[in-house]
């Protein structure tokens, strides 16, 4: 008995997180970028679609600012002839859009949404699996959604969008280094990796970012955790522009670029498989800014100091605590998938050549050094001065070295005519 | 001549580094964001805006008062002051016109009619506004100041025979134009 209450609230985790949380963030957000990408290019955007009260005979259309456009896309897409090209490799042609969109699902299970919900004295975390691997996990999985773009490209027998697959797996493998290599300063401060428990001690003693409260009181910062911000500041920058890389989002969206490509991966796909690709790069989004929230800018929590006390509201026995904190959650969420959008129509694409450079030779070395950095800051309080002084002098040389190095290989290019 | 050799401009530190360049670029796209929501985008007065960026929102607002004089929508045929209907049938409009939407069916004046020396006038005359460019050539060589591009911009119908303007709908449309060289009156 005892098992199956378990098991069903499991399922009811499951469905609830997954598919009346993050799922409706995807038209959600997919509505944003149209509002948003049009307000900054001076336009309107979509602000028709609404409830047609008039064909149920009343004067006024409601317009609901052109919320119900994602569905309108969405029927839109459904009602479309799926079309499969008969020179396509049918078994891989049809597994890929499922494979993007599965591994951007699955990670969802590790992200904490809010504080334990108190149902008549019973506590329930609001995570669906309490791994203590998180954020591997999720690089574990999210790294597979390369297999679907891969497979797309390849099974299509089509020269663009094979070009767009081989881009997708260069792209993926250079900047999951990166991705991996920066998030380590963010663990050694921490000591943990288990998602809950890491959101828990920034909800207590300041986010990542933000780190101005300790033990749940305003100001009672040591010089070492404000020293620490910087390793997390280059962490969070390079952990933030590998997230776009990963997602194919706009200043790293190689594999899909319309003006060298036609469409990348997904030419050849059409109706609901084509929606499957779209949707999967916007799960993909939401997971990549619940990720970086969670490990940087503290989660669900309120910050503050507050967290301690909102927890315990509670009305009619039932804690509510954790309801606002899920809503601090997607409030922060929102906010950082509005930062994509705008970063999408504010950088311009990155030159192929200029996005591997990029990966392989600032953010990976940066990312390194940021190690070093991170760990002589955390434990120079153990440490003599001589030894401090010696390590920081070290990691200037190697700073410089670096730096150096990566100035003499640069090819100096050559001059075509005299 | 001498080849005149071009050096590329040297990049500094700042410029190389590139995050100066990105915060630039996020305050200009913030800028227009916020001037579009406060409807002060460049050029939204002149543009008639609906508030929002420089887009003037259609079946609410129409442009028809921004239109310039030079405007060509919809071809239609004119009667002059005296009520007589100006085209003579010659059908130089229906050869000329590139898309051959034009089709014109000719007839004779009866003799008893007071504008019996004009001889002919045409019994079918329709325009197929699906094959129409608006290109003007029709009004361009008719030689009887007969056919106009008027302002009708908004064609539509529900099928393929609503769009074929006829005789009626184009003097319909056309209306009277006064002014216009009336060589058939008699010498006074």
């Amino acid at each position: 008995m005892d098992l199956l209450i378990q098991l069903a609230i499991i399922i009811v985790k499951i469905v609830v997180l997954t598919f009346i949380v993050v799922l409706p963030l995807v038209p959600v957000s997919v509505y944003f970028e149209r509002r948003f990408s049009a307000v900054i290019q001076d336009r309107v955007g979509p602000n028709r679609v609404g409830i047609p009260f008039t064909l149920l005979g009343f004067k006024k259309d409601f317009h609901l600012f052109g919320l119900v456009q994602p569905m309108a896309d969405g029927l839109k897409l459904f009602l479309k002839e799926d079309f499969t090209p008969d020179h396509v490799r049918k078994a891989f042609f049809w597994l890929a859009p499922a494979l993007t969109v599965v591994p951007a699902l699955i990670t969802v299970c590790v992200i904490p949404f809010g504080s334990p919900i108190s149902i008549f004295g019973h506590a329930e975390k609001l995570v669906i699996a309490d791994l203590d691997i998180g954020p591997l996990f999720v690089f574990s999985v999210a790294s597979l959604s390369v297999y679907g773009i891969t497979l797309a490209g390849w099974s299509s027998n089509s020269k663009f969008p094979f070009i767009g697959g081989v881009r997708s797996t260069a792209q993926m493998i250079s900047y999951e280094i990166a991705l991996g290599l920066s998030i380590i300063p963010v663990l050694l401060y921490y000591g943990d990796l288990n998602l809950s428990k890491i959101v828990q001690f920034q909800a207590d003693n300041g986010w990542l970012l933000l780190p101005f409260w300790k033990n749940g009181q305003l100001g009672h910062t040591d010089l070492n955790t404000l020293l620490y911000w910087i390793p997390a500041f280059i962490a969070f920058l390079i952990f933030t522009v590998s997230i776009f890389a990963e997602t194919n989002r706009m200043p790293f969206d190689l594999p899909e670029c319309e003006t060298e490509l036609v469409g990348g991966y997904h030419t050849e796909y059409s109706s609901m498989k084509f929606a499957m690709f779209f949707m999967g790069e916007y799960a993909a989004m939401v997971i990549g800014s619940a990720l970086i929230i969670t490990l940087f800018l503290g989660g669900w929590s309120v910050g503050f100091g507050l967290d301690a006390s909102i927890a315990k509201w509670e009305v009619f026995g039932i804690g509510i605590g954790g309801f606002i904190h899920m809503g601090c959650f997607l409030t922060k969420l929102i906010g950082f998938i509005l930062f994509f959008i705008l970063v999408r129509w504010t950088v311009p694409r990155f030159r192929y050549d200029q996005l591997m450079k990029l990966g392989w030779v600032v953010f990976f070395e940066a990312a390194l050094i940021n190690v070093f950095l991170a760990a002589l800051i955390l434990a120079a309080p153990q440490l003599k001065t001589v030894i401090i002084g010696i390590g920081s002098v070290l990691l200037i040389v190697l700073t410089f070295a670096v730096i150096w190095v990566a100035k003499v290989s640069e090819e100096t290019p050559k001059v075509l005519r005299a | 001549m001498a080849v005149v050799k071009l050096q590329r401009p040297k990049l500094n530190f700042g410029e190389k580094i590139y995050f100066g360049a990105l915060i630039k670029g996020f305050f200009l796209t913030m800028t227009h964001a916020v001037k579009t929501l406060r409807g002060k985008s460049v050029g939204a007065k002149e543009l008639a805006s609906s508030g929002l960026g420089v887009t003037m929102q259609f079946p609410e607002q129409r442009w028809d008062s921004h239109m310039p004089e030079y405007y060509r929508g919809a071809p239609t045929l004119v009667t002059d002051e005296q009520g007589r209907e100006r085209c003579v049938s010659c059908q130089l409009c229906e050869f000329i016109c590139p898309p051959k939407a034009i089709k014109i069916t000719p007839s004779e004046i009866p003799s008893d009619d007071p504008w019996a020396k004009v001889e002919k006038r045409p019994l079918e005359f329709d325009i197929d506004m699906i094959r129409c460019i608006y290109c003007g050539m029709c009004e361009e060589v008719c030689p009887e100041q007969a056919i106009y591009l008027r302002k009708d911009y908004l064609i539509t119908g529900l099928k393929r025979a609503d769009m074929v303007h006829d005789k009626k709908k184009l003097y319909e449309i056309g209306g009277t134009r006064v002014g216009l060289v009336n060589k058939w009156n008699e010498l006074k």
